[in-house]
């Protein structure tokens, strides 16, 4: 693989900027991602589910998101995404690849596209990753006093400011710690909540990975060709 | 009956099932896919030891049901929650009349659970108070996201779905089981939310409303409402299994639900024949929170064990409890 655009492992960089929207975790690491081949400037991807019957919404968001990144990839023109082995994989490939959006791909059932169903999503993601963040600080800490400036850097305030960003929500270094999904300061027993939230996300994506591996095999890394 | 350690735990599984998921019943991939995702729960939760092929799991013997709920899986009651999925099978998966057929020819043993769908509306009304009155039903199991033609699931606060609440006030039925999937209408919006069992609940004080699999994937919406709702109660299906594969994991699902809810509003289930009671009831008796996560969540004892496993069911159905079990603890609920 030479330098300079052409290579797979920028469009598996790509799609490693893909999260599924319910887990908050790169499809890439989750072994969504079976194929990403390059002809010359198309792209081919192959994603796979959990399950037959994973939510639509959700496969619909990952199948668009997937397309969408590996088409910034520079050089690349044009790219087939290819969802398999899901109830609804053929609705989904063909409403992508004419970008008909999600009301469009089933016409008669969705009332708007899926923009509020993500902002829930990531409002959701948001929380566990500030409540995963809150659990790595001493149980002395006085947890409302404190601003961003405040922590020490880690991996999970790396994780909080990305879920920030992705909010529009305050990132100084001067913004209080405690806010919620809306941005407005966090009371305690919203803190325990977002604990609920952390437990559920967390095990929702240690299920889905177990199915996988039940309906695939053991994981197995991207293959690319060359 | 269960024994161990000197204590004894009455057992009403509270979610089974006595399907056709065989290839003849199938309508169509949807049927296929169905089944095969099931299997998919049982080979991935399941010890070895208790993994079934998979044409064996798609059509459980009557013989293979009794044997494994009262024969060896302890269980005392067990409770039908059909589900219909008639656009998926020919003769539906798992229907009313085919668990009722079983029940009547092992008196005592089971419960009959109806079902409704709002989408049938005036004439299905006349249809649940038929069903009512063959089966003496006291609860209806829900399924939002069945398929109905074009239509590709319903909510539990639809102006009909209110029709069919009231109308099971009118008949006396107590308990809805809400099961939620991973479709609805409409698609765009979380199927999975739970949010339109948290209205019926309010606007219907006098029934339960049994929200199965505790949630889950939404464990975190059943939690928040349930705080809110006391008539809101948690199925552990589907929950049950992790005890074994991913314990830490089971900890803090149970312990999340003993934080938001009680002790109280929480029914054992085993899914059968997704999953087997015996397992399940051994696993869960001899189960504690481990002890780093006990400062969090605190410990199970006997007790709480014993209302999850048979004794919280039985309050909401009415079943009669054994003198030998230590019922009386639990008159505080």
């Amino acid at each position: 693989m030479s330098g300079g655009h052409g290579g797979t492992g920028e469009i598996l960089t790509a799609l490693g900027t893909v999260h599924d929207p319910e887990l908050d975790e790169p499809i890439t690491d989750l072994g969504f991602v079976t194929e990403a081949a390059r002809t010359g400037a198309h792209v081919q991807v192959k994603l796979r589910l959990p399950t037959y019957f994973c939510a639509p919404n959700f496969a619909y968001l990952m199948v668009a998101d997937a397309h969408d990144a590996v088409r910034k990839v520079p050089g690349v023109a044009s790219v087939e995404i290819r969802l398999e082995d899901h109830f609804a994989a053929e609705e989904i490939n063909a409403g992508v690849a004419a970008q008909s959006g999600f009301a469009g791909t089933f016409p008669g059932l969705a009332t708007e596209e899926l923009a509020h169903l993500r902002e829930t999503f990531r409002r959701k993601a948001y929380l566990a990753a500030l409540e995963r963040l809150c659990r790595t600080l001493p149980p002395t800490a006085d947890l409302p006093a404190l601003t961003l400036a405040d922590l020490p850097p880690s991996a999970q305030l790396t994780a909080l400011l990305d879920r920030r960003r992705a909010l529009g929500l305050p990132t100084a270094p001067g913004a209080p710690l405690l806010l919620d999904e809306q941005g407005a300061p966090l009371p305690p027993d919203r803190l325990r909540f977002a604990q609920a939230v952390r437990v559920s996300i967390e095990g929702n994506a240690g299920w889905c990975r177990g199915l996988l591996a039940t309906r695939y095999g053991p994981a197995q890394p991207a293959a690319t060709s060359p | 009956m269960y024994e161990k350690d000197g204590e004894r735990y009455f057992v009403v599984d509270g979610h089974i099932h006595f399907w056709d998921g065989s290839p003849a019943n199938q309508a169509n991939r949807y049927g296929k896919g169905f089944i095969e995702c099931f299997y998919d729960y049982h080979r991935n939760l399941s010890p070895e030891e208790w993994l079934w092929p998979l044409e064996k799991f798609a059509k459980p013997t009557e013989a293979d049901l009794m044997h494994d709920l009262f024969e060896t899986g302890y269980v005392d009651k067990a409770i039908f929650q059909p589900t219909y999925l008639t656009d998926f099978y020919v003769n539906g998966f798992n229907t009313t009349e085919q668990d009722g057929a079983v029940a009547e020819r092992h008196p005592g043993k089971f419960i009959v659970n109806g079902s409704f769908d709002p989408r049938d509306e005036k004439a299905g009304l006349d249809k649940l108070a038929e069903l009512a009155d063959r089966w003496q039903l006291q609860g209806v199991k829900l399924y939002t996201a069945e398929w109905r033609g074009d239509s590709k699931g319903w909510k539990l606060s639809d102006p009909w779905a209110y029709r069919y609440l009231e109308k099971c006030q009118e008949l006396g039925i107590k308990n809805v089981h809400v099961h939620k999937g991973p479709t609805i209408y409409p698609l765009n919006r979380d199927a999975f939310d739970v949010a339109d069992v948290d209205d019926a609940a309010t606007a219907f004080p006098d029934l339960r409303f049994i929200v199965e699999h505790v949630g889950l994937p939404r464990l975190e919406d059943f939690c928040w409402i349930a705080t809110q709702e006391p008539n809101v109660y948690g199925g552990l299906a589907v929950a049950m299994p992790f005890i074994h594969t991913r314990p830490r994991y089971f900890a803090q699902i149970i312990g999340e639900l003993l934080y938001w809810l009680d002790e109280d509003r929480l029914l054992f289930s085993s899914d059968y024949a997704i999953w087997q009671p015996k397992w399940l009831v051994e696993q869960f008796v001899d189960f504690q929170i481990p002890e780093d996560m006990q400062a969090e969540y605190g410990v199970l004892t006997p007790d709480i064990k014993r209302k999850i496993l048979g004794l919280n069911a039985a309050r909401l159905y009415d079943i009669e409890v054994p003198a030998e079990v230590p019922a009386a603890r639990l008159a505080a609920a």
